[in-house]
């Protein structure tokens, strides 16, 4: 049987993590469900709050014990959501490796960096130390430190924000992940060194197959960088497609507003499109659609009932009751301007 | 003299090779080693004229002197050289009541939502402060006036006798507007005004401003690093490398043939919302030098892909390129211009 479908290592099913007391549980992300194939770069786009960092680190088991984890996590055919902390550990940092927004506060900043690069050659290979110290500095390279032998012994202040979002990126590749959990990698970052730092993600991601899960919060970004996007609304998922399908062809409403409130091919100085109120409160979610209370086409029913995801197409699936309406919607309001 | 000439409107702000450099402490080993003091160079001769009733962008990366202009001009700073001249006065050195009335005619508005209001004043008491330091009311106008600000805002009347705490983001930026416009200012100055807010809720602050400005009249510096936004509200803009102006020009000019190197990579670098512009190199290698250490010569010249010879040793000024100014000896072959 031929089947030109890309194999797929991580799949999510019903993911639901909750905080606080089990009487009146705060639910960070509720019922997700996506899968990432290999070699691939998935965005996880929402704004701050959606529950895109959470769903990154209840994948790596990060946010147990004060988090509670449900549904199933699928790495390569094995649930880590049912593993021991024991056996996590041996995925943890070496099939799956994680980096963070805040390089600096991410790195140690009482040990060299090839002291640090080195810990996770300890911990996940059975190199010497004097091949530990070829492969730092084989790694430091390949992320594009320059003079990486001479900077193995230097600590993270000697190093600029872009070169320690890099010195990070080594870290995690020190065990050859199959998987990098990206979390906003280039938030601190400028617009020029994050343009760096996305192209060495690609390049690495291409060159060794790694599978990579990119959260931003930037739709520029996701649409330099990414193959596949989901988009995070206050804690569940709105819309699921490759990157062009969401990005020229949205369907539901808070990614069409999303993507109308940027600024383009717009008049200068004209308003631009704002999505009315503010980001929900995770303890004043609605049952149905938690994007009802800003949407421009909520009907009686969204309030209550949670909206099934719906194929529209290869690869695209929506969850809104109302997404006819929705693309109506806003493609009159984009004949009115 | 003939009557019929348009006279070109005299700026409002006129800077003239403003510099402000700031020294570092010294550590106990440099002193006893006899070593001078480390001097920041932060800013490195800027001009620059903001008409009146104009929005003028200001961009560039981190740590290339755009907030500490924005500083100088608000007076936070006090600018080692050079001058600073509003309406046609000096506004260096003024003191008492003369340095109070400019205070108040230039507001300044802060990037950080969470730390730019006092936590133990209510939006009533932050108000009144500003207002009755400057006695723009007296008695019970002032509450009068409190009301009228917070309508101008969109906050309801309602939120004065709240604390910051109970506010979300966007709505702190507008309390800090409302802030500002408290003192019927001339000039605003937005540092990052937006950065912080989430993307769906940075259009209601932009849209608040433009609109603002049109009723009131103000001019409007706007120092942001996203560049989209910048083009979207800004009628001129200036580019800023390692202190100095690179180049400035109108907004629609400059977006969309920038004459200077480094604004060509500072545009090339923003990631633009169509998958098809993807890139595989980044836009610029290296990163900015450190203020400690301007190179000799063209500032850019240690990352600029065309520099030559000529730009190691002489640093170019700022000269009419196009439709507006440009500090780059090449810039015409590098233009096509």
């Amino acid at each position: 049987m031929v089947n030109d479908k890309p194999e797929t290592v991580l799949e999510l099913r019903h993911l639901r993590t909750e905080f606080g007391s089990r009487e009146y549980p705060l639910v960070a992300v509720d019922d997700i469900s996506f899968e990432v194939n290999a070699g691939e770069i998935l965005g996880l786009v929402g704004e701050s709050g959606s529950g895109k960092s959470i769903t990154l680190r209840s994948i790596l088991g990060i946010v147990r014990p004060r988090g509670r984890v449900a549904g199933e996590i699928l790495w390569k055919g094995r649930d880590l959501a049912a593993l021991d902390e024991a056996a996590l550990r041996k995925v943890r940092g070496r099939e799956i490796a994680m980096i963070f927004q805040e390089p600096m506060s991410s790195l140690n900043p009482l040990l060299t960096v090839g002291l640090q690069i080195s810990e996770n050659l300890v911990a996940h290979t059975g190199l010497d130390a004097k091949a530990r110290r070829a492969r730092a500095t084989e790694l430091l390279d390949m992320v594009g430190i320059p003079g990486a032998r001479d900077r193995l012994g230097d600590y993270p202040h000697e190093f600029s924000g872009g070169m320690r979002q890099r010195v990070m990126i080594a870290i995690a590749l020190a065990s050859n992940p199959q998987l990098l959990l990206a979390d906003e990698p280039t938030t601190a970052l400028d617009v020029t060194i994050q343009d760096q730092i996305l192209r060495l993600i690609q390049s690495l991601s291409r060159d060794l197959g790694m599978a990579v899960i990119l959260v931003t919060h930037d739709m520029g970004v996701v649409a330099q960088t990414c193959d596949r996007v989901a988009v995070m609304y206050g804690g569940r998922l709105c819309e699921v497609g490759t990157t062009s399908q969401v990005i020229a062809d949205a369907r539901h409403p808070y990614a069409l507003g999303l993507l109308r409130s940027i600024p383009r091919d717009v008049a200068p100085r004209t308003p631009l499109y704002s999505i009315p109120g503010a980001p929900p409160a995770l303890n004043a979610l609605p049952p149905g659609c938690a994007f009802s209370a800003r949407c421009p086409v909520a009907g009686p029913e969204c309030l209550d009932l949670r909206p099934p995801f719906e194929t529209v197409g290869q690869f695209h699936k929506v969850a809104c009751h109302h997404r006819f309406e929705a693309l109506a919607h806003f493609n009159q309001q984009e004949a009115a301007q | 003299m003939n009557m019929l000439t348009v006279e070109p409107a005299a700026p409002l702000l006129s800077i003239r090779d403003l510099s402000m450099r700031f020294s570092k402490s010294r550590s106990l080993s440099d002193t006893l080693a006899g070593r001078p003091r480390q001097i920041v160079s932060a800013l490195n001769g800027v001009d620059l004229d903001v008409m009146p009733a104009e929005t003028l962008g200001i961009v560039g990366e981190s740590g290339c002197g755009k907030s500490t202009l924005a500083r100088c001009i608000a007076g936070l700073h006090q600018p080692s050289s050079g001058d600073i001249r509003f309406e046609g006065q000096s506004v260096i050195g003024l003191k008492g009541a003369s340095r109070r009335a400019y205070n108040r005619r230039v507001q300044m508005m802060f990037q950080d939502p969470y730390t730019s209001l006092n936590p133990r004043m209510t939006v009533r008491d932050t108000l009144r402060e500003a207002i009755s330091v400057h006695h723009m009311r007296e008695g019970a106008a002032i509450d009068r006036r409190i009301y009228e600000l917070l309508d101008l805002v969109r906050l309801p009347d309602g939120a004065a006798d709240k604390y910051p705490h109970e506010f979300s983001g966007g709505q702190r930026q507008r309390i800090g507007i409302a802030r500002a416009l408290s003192l019927e200012p001339t000039c605003l100055v937005a540092d990052e005004l937006v950065s912080a807010l989430d993307v769906s809720v940075q259009a209601q602050v932009v849209n608040l401003l433009l609109e603002l400005q049109d009723n009131l009249g103000l001019t409007v510096l706007f120092v942001a690093h996203d560049l989209r936004l910048v083009r979207h509200v800004s009628h001129r803009v200036a580019v800023i490398y390692l202190g100095a102006i690179v180049e400035v020009g109108p907004s629609e000019a400059l977006f969309s043939r920038p004459r200077h190197p480094y604004s060509q990579a500072l545009l090339a670098a923003a990631p633009s919302l169509d998958p098809a512009d993807r890139r595989r190199a980044p836009a610029l290698s290296g990163e900015l030098p450190s203020p400690l250490a301007i190179p000799p010569g063209c500032p850019f010249h240690v990352r600029c892909p065309h520099a030559a010879e000529r730009c190691r040793t002489e640093k170019p000024v700022l000269r009419p390129v196009g439709g507006g100014m440009a500090a780059c000896h090449f810039a015409e072959a590098i233009s096509g211009a």
